[in-house]
């Protein structure tokens, strides 16, 4: 036998790094933590340059002869083009606020994921090039050069951050990461550095209409399975219409809801919900998405995804549109899609059928949130509940990032998750609300291969919910997001074992009554009611 | 080296300024020209950084909302950390600059082990820093005593409760104290903290040397070694009035305070200090979240390639006539 | 004195000394701010870490049961199975206790070592650092299965629209233990 290390040789080890400056410490690119490269095939059909197969774990990234060029060509051109990335590239003191507020820091301890160190990688690229004091005084002006290792460096770590926004929360100067991320992402797309798990799904999305690539017949087939289950749960067949012109209400929600799980249920929850009230709305299979991939690659690819929406209820003449429970979505929705492809002068502001009521605050994009939607039907009473039959669940609320920082929707999900369920315990004040932490995996991080990353970036928002397990036996948490709703399954099952993670609508409809039912034995997933346990 | 190098820069800079002054006998480069200029790079300099900084536009909507939107009249909105009306960002904006409110935030009650409730640490951050850019502020307005012949009734107001524990002769003021602690406190921060030793670069180190050089022989002059006062004013006002004179007996110490403030005046435009300015320029900060109420127009909006629905039903006409989807062409 | 009551005697700093050993294996700046951080939810890692270790070496004091100790050293291995560490690197940390109990223990010339006792504690060290291996080959292989789990789930509807779930595991459902298989010929199909 060889002989291996003796325990206390091993106890020896110094991990310590040598005492270098992050400018010297080279980084390296680690499983795990990493997603693949971009496939030609997926970029070559949304028409993005420099398509090339390519592996970032592999030296030769097969990058353009003029990289350097492309790239600091196209940071030149959206300096003109965003203020917010001018002002951020040049106000930053590091004072150090943002420094453990991130996520992915907590949970590795990587010193290049504190916000301002993520910031300051391409920063220094814009001293090195585009300040004075860096032209004449390099490095001691915290300049740097763009080189192959440094370029790497950004690209590994602009694909380490959510664009969750908590950083910007706390900066003085209201510097937001997410922003210089997505400018850093599409320098990256202009060579070509894009990762499968975004650039597959974007090209799904732009010839299908949801990031999954599923044709229609797939969806309307998902929907009726949903159909058949709802049917066997409440005795009550349902059905919806697809792609069907003057209906009042054109519904998108992001396409997990359709086929992933446990997104379904909550897919099943509107239609219930839909249902029982009678409302005149139809789904398309155009506009079959609602969140955003290319919202991760380049503005302009957002923009194309996102046009299908504005077309869809224009060409289906209905007044306006209803979008369900998704994250990103709605930070694309609140702050970029009016901009993009609006006026949608073709709409109507949107008015709630059951109650009579105008949805002001939504009245030049004219799409509603769902949850403001049931929220205002609780309030008027147009609901029958039974929140008892959520008694086996005691639940908690994760914010979604996007929803929380970039739109606000903090209390409405509350106060319909307060009317459906008797139990509910909130995290604790710095976890939740506008202090939410990420699920770890947004931004199109979602992958597998970067399973030990996602588990990182998960760590703080899972740890809170453990304490309020052990606390008040929480086994339940909800959310408004799909990709929470498969990410925050994944980090549950690692990190806090038997928590149920739920769409809020699955609440809805498991305590919605509606006219006609069966008498239910069973939730939305098949598990007996309390006090059906025995049949 | 990061640390070492901005200090010796001030501490040159000092002696440049006595040998200068003290030696060259060069007072009308350091006690007018060099005055003129720095003056002249900081309003010109400022000027053209936010212009340059307002030359990009902005296309997006991006306030980062940081409490309840406005939704329904039953649900309470946050009108500061969430404005949807011009009075909110006004409001927003205010507590940002005057009162620090996104570095207090880092103060909120924590529960800890125990569990038991206390008070984050980086609050430090947060009194330090307004305690550094208020009196930074206020002695900057006392400073005006030099620039008017009649000194106005706000400005010994002013002094008078800067002055208020009546201490020592001259009397003692607050200001002084408080921006020497807060600078020090600032300092140290950087270098005892690992992680913010990590993060720095010498532009973090050098304005902070900088301006307590100009603390140290602000206070020394009004304190120890005391200068010609009247010679002082009569100076100074000589630069305001365009009509520049060289009064005699001084003392250097004041050519080396004013140095160094031409020093932070040259610098300032160049440097991360301009975050004064671009603190306003913010748009996660400066914008109103009313972007679903209200359209934001980005003027260099642009056509794109999209993939139209008839392209779409072209692709997939047949299934979804199986599928029993209504189509727009037979 | 026993060794159990030195150890009593010693643990603050003992444990002390074993935080240090361990967060050195972090880099150096990582360390500080999960040694400063107070904030459980700000600093899960230095919690779980901090939490853990005493509760660890009080349950080696007592004899805790095997049960038990797998479930504290499953906090933090659990933890270090997602961040850079090998699988050495990430269980290291159990033996330096040996080595802080040593240096404590003989700082005092008075005091001689009780060899045998201590020889008795450290094979439950080692003991422990078994353990350790299993845990973290344990969270490692969670990782995985939820890495192949998430891919069915994700398109957990289509497949079983397709009938490309086996019936009997459709029944224990997609976020059972046992997994979603696909019929491989279904698939290829």
């Amino acid at each position: 036998m060889a002989k291996g290390p003796t325990p206390a040789e091993l106890a020896n080890i110094d991990y310590t790094p040598p005492q270098t400056e992050w400018m010297d410490t080279p980084t390296v690119i680690k499983t795990g933590t990493f997603c693949w490269g971009a496939k030609a095939k997926n970029l070559n059909i949304v028409e993005f340059p420099n398509a090339r197969d390519w592996n970032p774990s592999e030296e030769d990234w097969k990058l353009p002869e003029n990289w350097q060029e492309i790239f600091l060509k196209g940071m030149k051109d959206l300096l003109g083009k965003y203020r917010s990335f001018k002002v951020f590239m040049d106000i930053c003191v590091r004072c150090g606020a943002c420094a453990d507020k991130c996520h992915f820091f907590i949970g590795s301890g990587d010193p290049k994921n504190m916000p301002v160190l993520r910031a300051e990688l391409l920063r220094s690229v814009y001293r090195n090039d585009f300040t004075m004091a860096g032209k004449i005084l390099g490095k001691l002006a915290g300049g740097r050069k763009l080189t192959l290792p440094v370029l790497k460096e950004i690209w590994y770590y602009l694909y380490q951050c959510t664009e969750c926004r908590r950083c910007s929360l706390f900066c003085p100067y209201g510097i937001d990461t997410a922003e210089i991320t997505m400018m850093g992402r599409e320098l990256m797309n202009l060579l070509g550095l894009n990762t499968d798990w975004i650039s597959g799904p974007v090209a799904n999305c732009y010839m299908k209409g949801n990031h999954l690539g599923l044709e229609p017949h797939a969806i309307m087939n998902s929907i009726e399975g949903m159909i058949d289950d709802i049917e066997t749960i409440t005795g009550i067949r349902i059905n919806p219409s697809f792609n069907r012109k003057g209906a009042e209400i054109l519904f998108v929600t992001p396409s997990g809801d359709l086929f992933a799980d446990p997104g379904t249920y909550t897919a099943m929850g509107y239609m219930m919900l839909f249902h029982e009230l009678g409302l005149d709305y139809t789904w398309s299979t155009y506009a079959s998405e609602g969140g955003n991939f290319g919202f991760f690659t380049s503005n302009e690819m957002a923009k194309r995804l996102n046009s299908k929406i504005y077309a869809e209820a224009k060409r289906l003449g209905v007044k306006y549109i209803i979008g369900g429970e998704c994250g990103h979505m709605w930070r694309v929705l609140t702050q970029y899609m009016d901009t993009w492809n609006g006026p949608a002068d073709f709409l109507e502001v949107p008015v709630s059928p059951i109650t009579g009521t105008r949805f002001e605050n939504a009245k030049s994009t004219k799409m509603i949130h769902v949850t403001e939607f049931t929220a205002d039907l609780i309030k008027n009473n147009k609901l029958k509940l039974d929140p008892s039959r959520n008694n086996g669940l005691n639940v908690t609320y994760h914010d979604s990032c996007n929803t929380a920082r970039g739109m606000g929707l903090l209390d409405e999900p509350r106060y319909i998750i307060k009317n459906v369920c008797n139990t509910f315990h909130e995290m604790p004040e710095n976890t939740i609300r506008e202090q939410t932490f990420c699920c770890g995996s947004g931004t199109g991080l979602n992958a597998s291969e970067n399973m030990e990353l996602r588990m990182r970036g998960g760590l703080p928002r899972a740890n809170a919910v453990k304490f309020v397990k052990e606390q008040y036996g929480v086994n339940t948490l909800a959310n408004i997001c799909a990709i929470d709703r498969a990410t925050l399954s994944a980090s549950m099952e690692y990190w806090v074992p038997g928590t149920r993670v739920t769409g809020v609508h699955e609440l809805v409809a498991n305590a919605l009554i509606m006219k006609g039912e069966k008498e239910r034995e069973t939730d939305l997933r098949g598990d007996p009611l309390p006090g059906k346990e025995g049949n | 080296m990061k640390i070492l190098l901005p200090f010796v820069a001030v501490i040159a800079l000092v002696f440049l300024a006595y040998a200068g002054v003290g030696v060259a006998k060069l007072h009308f480069l350091f006690g007018v020209v060099l005055p003129y200029a720095a003056i002249a790079v900081f309003i010109f300099g400022f000027i053209y950084r936010m212009f340059i900084w307002g030359k990009s536009p902005v296309p997006f909507s991006i306030p980062t909302t940081a409490g309840q939107q406005k939704s329904f009249p039953w649900i309470k909105q946050n009108k500061l950390d969430n404005p949807s009306s011009t009075l909110g960002v006004i409001g927003r904006m205010a507590l940002e600059v005057l009162l620090f409110r996104s570095l207090f935030r880092n103060t909120k009650t924590e529960l800890r082990d125990g569990p038991v409730l206390s008070y984050g640490s980086e609050k430090f951050l947060w009194a330090a820093g307004l305690a550094f850019h208020w009196s930074f502020l206020i002695i900057f307005v006392r400073h005006f005593r030099f620039f008017m012949q009649d000194v106005p009734v706000v400005l010994q107001m002013i002094e008078g409760a800067d002055s208020f524990f009546q201490v020592g002769a001259p009397l003692l003021y607050l200001t002084d104290v408080v921006l020497v602690a807060a600078v020090t406190f600032l300092v140290f921060r950087r270098l005892a903290m690992p992680l913010i030793k990590y993060i720095s670069l010498p532009a973090d180190y050098f304005p902070l040397f900088l301006i307590l050089g100009i603390a140290i022989t602000g206070i020394l002059m009004r304190y120890v070694t005391k200068v010609h006062i009247v010679g002082v004013k009569e100076l100074v006002m000589g630069l305001v009035s365009f009509s520049p004179v060289i009064p005699d007996g001084i003392g250097v110490i004041f050519y080396i305070h004013l140095f160094l403030v031409s020093t932070l005046l040259l610098y300032f435009p160049m440097s991360k200090l301009m975050h004064f300015g671009g603190v306003f320029l913010s748009p996660t900060r400066n914008m109103p979240a009313n972007s679903r109420e209200v359209r934001h127009v980005n003027p260099w909006n642009y056509p794109v390639h999209v993939h139209t629905y008839e392209e779409y039903e072209n692709d997939f006409r047949d299934k979804m006539k199986k599928a029993g989807l209504p189509v727009e062409k037979e | 004195m026993s060794l159990h009551d030195l150890l009593s005697a010693k643990k603050s700093l003992i444990l002390g000394r074993w935080l240090d050993e361990v967060l050195s294996t972090y880099p150096s700046d990582t360390t500080q701010f999960i040694r400063k951080t107070e904030n459980r939810f700000a600093n899960p890692v230095g919690h779980a870490l901090t939490d853990t270790l005493e509760k660890v070496f009080d349950a080696l004091l007592n004899d805790a049961s095997p049960e038990e100790m797998t479930g504290l050293l499953d906090t933090v291995i659990r933890v270090r199975a997602v961040q850079d560490f090998t699988p050495s690197q990430a269980v290291a940390f159990v033996f330096t206790l040996k080595k802080a109990v040593r240096d404590e223990l003989s700082k005092d010339p008075n005091t001689p070592l009780p060899h045998e006792e201590l020889s008795g504690f450290e094979k439950r060290v080692d003991a422990c650092a078994l353990v350790s291996f299993d845990i973290f080959m344990k969270c490692k292989e969670k990782l995985y299965d939820i890495r192949a789990n998430e891919m069915n789930k994700m398109t957990y509807r289509l497949l079983k629209r397709a009938n490309m779930l086996c019936a009997e595991d459709d029944a224990a459902g997609p976020s059972g233990d046992v997994g979603v298989n696909i019929k491989q010929e279904e698939v290829t199909k």
